[in-house]
């Protein structure tokens, strides 16, 4: 009997709980993206926080007992989460969230990636073969996904497929609004050189036409060294960099040494939705952005 | 697209054009039917064009394009995932007199080797280089394995599938696998935060500091907002403690349960309760007898063996690239009831066999025995990383009935303490300094140190917590 009521209440909570789509977002980004469209039909787990260098996430407890209910899992991919999320849907026992299963949404697959390597040799660093996986910094890439999210989440919840779409709608309208608002904006900052820590802004530089003339890791994913430093230095000579980017989870004892050095402004960008207090959202994230790169700029 | 398609209408084109088949009237009609379709074609390409251009808004910088090679490209882009541990070291420490830990039976049996494989080697010494072959074997499985290469030898160190599409968090896994039980059980040497595995996997399980099953393993993961997990194992059951005994059924089960979460965004833990069964049969471990002899003890029985374990870490902003704490502990106890047959086997005779005539003496055989280890390991700065072990064990109650008056019951609390540093260039390579002082057997004192790679090469491994 008692066994019958256990199964009973673990039964009605399971039942409960399929009442809103839980996502399971690997980063803030898509996270945010996630709320936009599904609103108050999805419930939305965030695996990392704008503070957290992505590439190095541990597969802890906690992450694989939130994966373990997920029905669809939000990841960026482009192997930006190799070292963890692999773990996480393997040991997970969730059938739904593997790959290649409509609960397993990647936002690289969405748009087309920069830096593809030629080559993929560890001797440049530890890098994606897929190409650069820091896509959301180009608001029209996070367009694409968006319109390729809504149409996932209403294959997985069909009933409420045209929500989704209409929801997404109302973002686009909002989102090319603030598009062009953005770009009228940043005008300024076209043809600007400047220096970063990680290319984590490969996407905002090409959509803003910032020169990126030098990142302080000597090759992606290795911590800069002084002598990597100093080269740069040198080069600043015949290449000057107006600013040193870096973004909220780098620490920035490098930036501020190359700025100690050179007068550069350091400019902490929050890189992702929470990074800095003023992004709490998608919108937030890039009008913040925009304001502390031309702030840098005067 | 557009552009490779009137490329292959040239060609075609061309090839029709070729003059020594121009004559033939058929061909001419092809020809011109050709042409025909090309022209349409184009048309049609020129107008889609069109329609393209107008649509797209002017935009001020086209982005710059790469080939459209992202989309749709897996997660891993090899298949299978390969790669290698490469993993040596120089280690300077004195020669053990006899292998093992004082007070426990050793794993290596009476094996009358050097006793020193892998890690226990003194001077240069190149360990286990691990190929691992992993990959999705189709949408419901997954298969890896793991290869030890050793001079002259291969060793299947794991060899598993695992299941992918089962759902309602069950896991399932066959073939040869780390038991899940303990914290440190699962984890390669490579990963391993220490050159050696504690002294509590080594009295437990031997040399390799692990215990593999060659059987299956179920886990359920349950659906609860902090991490809850069972599992259960049945195997075969031939390593140490058990023995190889050739017969139908498991020779061995194992079942764990762990528990885990978060407190704060920069504090996580994970903690388990292990238990192991199996059974022995003429499991031969050295003694020394009463009149300073040598003799065999052949047991026979089961052990079983409780295991808890407890792991802690900590990283400011949960960000643990910059700078992390681990810190961990696990606790063991071991019984193992059964009956001990005493022998002889140089030939000369012992307390046991005393006109070395071939006689042996049986007995009853039961112990109760204990350990533990306590490490953290402190990463300061992105490539640096310094960590403190030290551990304890007892040979705790060992009662050999009849025997006890042929053999030297051994009581003695084995110890060491070990201090570590290490650099890593990247994430695939690091060197490691490691300094202990060992008191696993009674009487001596060993100073060691051991200097130590790990590299990684090939895919990018993903580690668990």
């Amino acid at each position: 009997m008692k066994k019958l009521l256990v199964f009973c209440l673990l039964a009605a909570t399971t039942l409960l709980a399929h009442a809103e789509l839980r996502i399971f977002a690997t980063t803030p980004e898509w996270g945010a993206l996630a709320r936009e469209i599904g609103g108050s039909r999805v419930s939305v787990y965030t695996a990392t926080h704008a503070l957290q260098d992505p590439h190095r996430i541990e597969a802890r407890p906690s992450l694989l007992a939130q994966a373990r209910r997920a029905d669809l899992l939000l990841a960026v991919g482009g192997e930006l989460e190799a070292g963890w999320l692999p773990l996480l849907q393997r040991d997970s026992g969730n059938a739904a969230i593997q790959s290649g299963r409509p609960g397993y949404f990647e936002a690289a697959a969405q748009v087309r990636l920069l830096d593809v390597p030629a080559v993929l040799d560890r001797a440049h660093g530890d890098i994606h073969a897929a190409g650069n996986p820091h896509l959301h910094l180009d608001p029209r890439n996070v367009l694409k996904v968006g319109e390729a999210l809504a149409a996932r989440l209403g294959q997985l919840d069909a009933a409420h497929a045209a929500d989704y779409q209409g929801a997404f709608r109302d973002f686009a309208g909002r989102w090319q609004a603030a598009m062009a608002r953005w770009e009228k904006q940043a005008a300024p900052l076209r043809g600007v050189p400047v220096l970063v820590h990680h290319q984590s802004f490969v996407y905002l530089s090409a959509w803003l036409g910032m020169r990126e003339v030098g990142m302080l890791e000597p090759r992606p994913g290795i911590e800069p060294s002084s002598g990597h430093l100093t080269a740069l230095l040198a080069r600043q000579q015949a290449q000057p960099a107006k600013m040193v980017l870096h973004a909220a989870y780098n620490r920035d004892t490098p930036s501020q040494w190359i700025a100690g050095k050179t007068g550069l402004p350091v400019v902490l960008l929050p890189y992702t939705v929470g990074g800095t207090p003023a992004a709490g959202d998608l919108f937030a994230l890039f009008d913040d952005t925009l304001q502390r790169l031309l702030q840098a700029l005067r | 697209m557009i552009r490779s398609s009137r490329r292959v209408l040239a060609a075609a084109g061309a090839l029709v054009a070729l003059p020594a088949m121009a004559g033939d009237p058929d061909l001419q009609a092809l020809r011109a039917e050709i042409s025909q379709l090309k022209a349409a074609y184009e048309q049609r390409i020129a107008a889609l064009e069109a329609r393209l251009q107008s649509a797209e808004p002017a935009r001020p910088a086209p982005l710059p394009v790469a080939e459209p090679a992202s989309a749709g490209r897996p997660a891993g882009s090899f298949n299978p995932e390969v790669s290698l541990i490469l993993q040596g070291q120089y280690k300077n420490m004195k020669e053990s007199r006899a292998p093992g830990i004082t007070g426990f039976a050793s794993a290596a049996g009476h094996d009358h080797g050097d006793g020193s494989e892998g890690v226990s080697k003194r001077g240069f010494s190149v360990d286990h280089t691990e190929l691992v072959l992993a990959a999705n074997i189709d949408p419901y499985w997954r298969g890896q394995a793991i290869i030890a290469a050793l001079d002259g030898e291969a060793e299947v160190e794991e060899a598993w599938f695992q299941s992918l599409a089962i759902g309602h968090g069950i896991g399932l896994k066959g073939g040869r696998l780390r038991s899940g039980i303990g914290y440190l059980n699962e984890q390669h040497a490579h990963v391993q935060d220490f050159a050696d595995a504690p002294l509590m996997y080594q009295a437990l399980f031997g040399e390799h500091g692990s215990y593999t099953q060659d059987g299956v393993q179920l886990k359920w993961l349950a659906p609860t907002p902090i991490f809850v997990e069972f599992g259960a194992e049945l195997g075969r059951g031939a390593e140490f403690p058990g023995t190889d005994r050739n017969k139908n059924g498991a020779g061995s089960g194992a079942v764990f349960v762990h528990l885990g979460d978060d407190v704060g965004i920069e504090h996580s833990w994970r903690a388990g309760v292990s238990y192991l069964r199996t059974r022995a049969d003429e499991r031969e471990a050295h003694f020394a007898d009463i009149n300073g002899g040598e003799a065999v003890g052949a047991f026979d029985g089961r052990s079983s063996t409780w295991l808890a374990d407890f792991v802690w870490k900590w990283a400011p902003d949960g960000n643990p690239r910059e700078r992390n704490l681990k810190l961990q502990a696990e606790y063991f106890q071991r019984r193992e009831n059964g009956s001990l047959r005493c022998f002889d086997e140089e030939g000369l005779g012992n307390a046991c066999d005393p006109l070395a005539a071939g006689a042996s003496v049986t007995s009853d055989y039961k112990t109760r025995q204990s350990g533990w280890y306590a490490q953290g390991v402190y990463q300061f700065t992105p490539n640096w990383r310094a960590g403190l072990r030290y551990e304890q064990l007892d040979s705790g109650s060992r009662q050999f009935g009849a025997n006890a008056a042929n053999l030297v019951v051994d009581s003695y609390r084995p110890k060491k303490a070990t201090a570590m540093a290490d650099y890593s260039w990247s994430e695939f390579s690091r060197l490691r300094l490691q300094y202990a002082r060992d008191q696993s057997q009674q009487g001596l004192t060993d100073h060691q140190w051991t200097l130590q790679y790990v590299m990684s090469l090939g895919a990018h491994g993903a580690h668990k917590f």
